[in-house]
């Protein structure tokens, strides 16, 4: 029996034996002639109906694309998902079936095609936008006085204790509200770079609060 | 404080997962195994320890793994 080895991340050693689906694709995926162009035309067809799946997740929230401009993106989201797939075969490690494997591609690739289709023409806010979340709406004076302490001691933390792109990065994806591939995007940058960037401003973020007296378990439980 | 949900979603949006993440590659790496076993019932955060704080953090990786779950499961209905 075909077995492919665990996680690059280490995390099992253990081999996983391929269920026969998922070993019929791979079988016909690296195999010539008629058999791989039947199955990678079925494979297109599976991408195509996992990108098509996620426009029509997201079409509420897109009212300005017509339904031909979303399938062009759904079509172009299953094309560029293919290369992928057909460029990492050997990723494949069968901790999933296949099938669940390859949808993944195609429903990152829509899903990053739209978010940047949203934003398109769109200027980035990289400087805070709004506060109100934090400074209204109280019940009670001391409660009042509490948000205001916090405001304050928020404001001052991305002001000095971040660097100039992580205060960009922190007020653009997490205040303001930018996706995270549109930021991406317009820095020349990756998601998981920027997240990372997110990451080590939050860490900072957090050390400052607590710092200034914050007790952070208590607000984020509260 | 306490009747301020909002204030809270603004906070963890703010400050993240308080607990260990995993970064945006290896979500991807491993969200196709994680929502197999979230579907099968199995316990998919002790399998994957870091993936569900991630989650919480990154609205972008938290999209795709609902939407894979989504799909999934409508694959298995069938």
């Amino acid at each position: 029996m075909e077995v492919v080895p665990q996680s690059p991340g280490g995390r099992t050693l253990a081999a996983t034996p391929l269920d026969p689906e998922s070993r019929r694709w791979l079988r016909e995926l690296r195999s010539e002639g008629e058999t791989y162009d039947s199955a990678v035309a079925r494979l297109h067809a599976l991408l195509l109906r996992a990108a098509r799946f996620e426009v029509a997740r997201r079409r509420p929230s897109l009212p300005h694309l017509r339904g031909n401009e979303l399938d062009d993106i759904a079509l172009e989201a299953a094309d560029d998902a293919l290369v992928s797939v057909l460029a990492r075969l050997d990723d494949f490690r069968g901790a999933s079936r296949f099938t669940t494997w390859v949808y993944k591609f195609a429903l990152l690739e829509a899903a990053v095609k739209l978010r940047r289709r949203a934003w398109q023409g769109r200027e980035i806010p990289l400087e805070p936008e709004t506060w109100s979340l934090f400074a209204s709406g109280s019940t009670t004076p001391s409660e009042e006085a509490e948000q205001r302490e916090l405001l304050a001691a928020v404001q001052d933390g991305i002001a000095h204790a971040l660097t100039p792109h992580q205060r960009r990065v922190l007020v653009a994806l997490a205040l303001n509200g930018v996706p995270i591939d549109v930021l991406a995007e317009r820095l020349g940058s990756t998601r998981g770079a920027l997240y990372k960037v997110l990451h080590d401003a939050r860490q900072k973020l957090r050390k400052h609060l607590a710092a200034s007296g914050h007790a952070l378990t208590a607000l984020e439980e509260a | 404080m306490t009747e301020r949900p909002e204030l809270k979603q603004a906070l963890g949006r703010l400050l993240g997962p308080s607990e260990p993440e995993v970064g945006c590659d290896e979500c991807f790496a491993e969200l196709d195994r994680y929502v197999e076993l979230e579907v099968a019932g199995a316990d998919a955060d002790a399998a994957l320890p870091g993936l569900r704080a991630h989650l919480e953090g990154c609205p972008a990786c938290r999209e795709e793994h609902e939407s894979l779950r989504a799909l999934v499961s409508g694959d298995q209905l069938l």
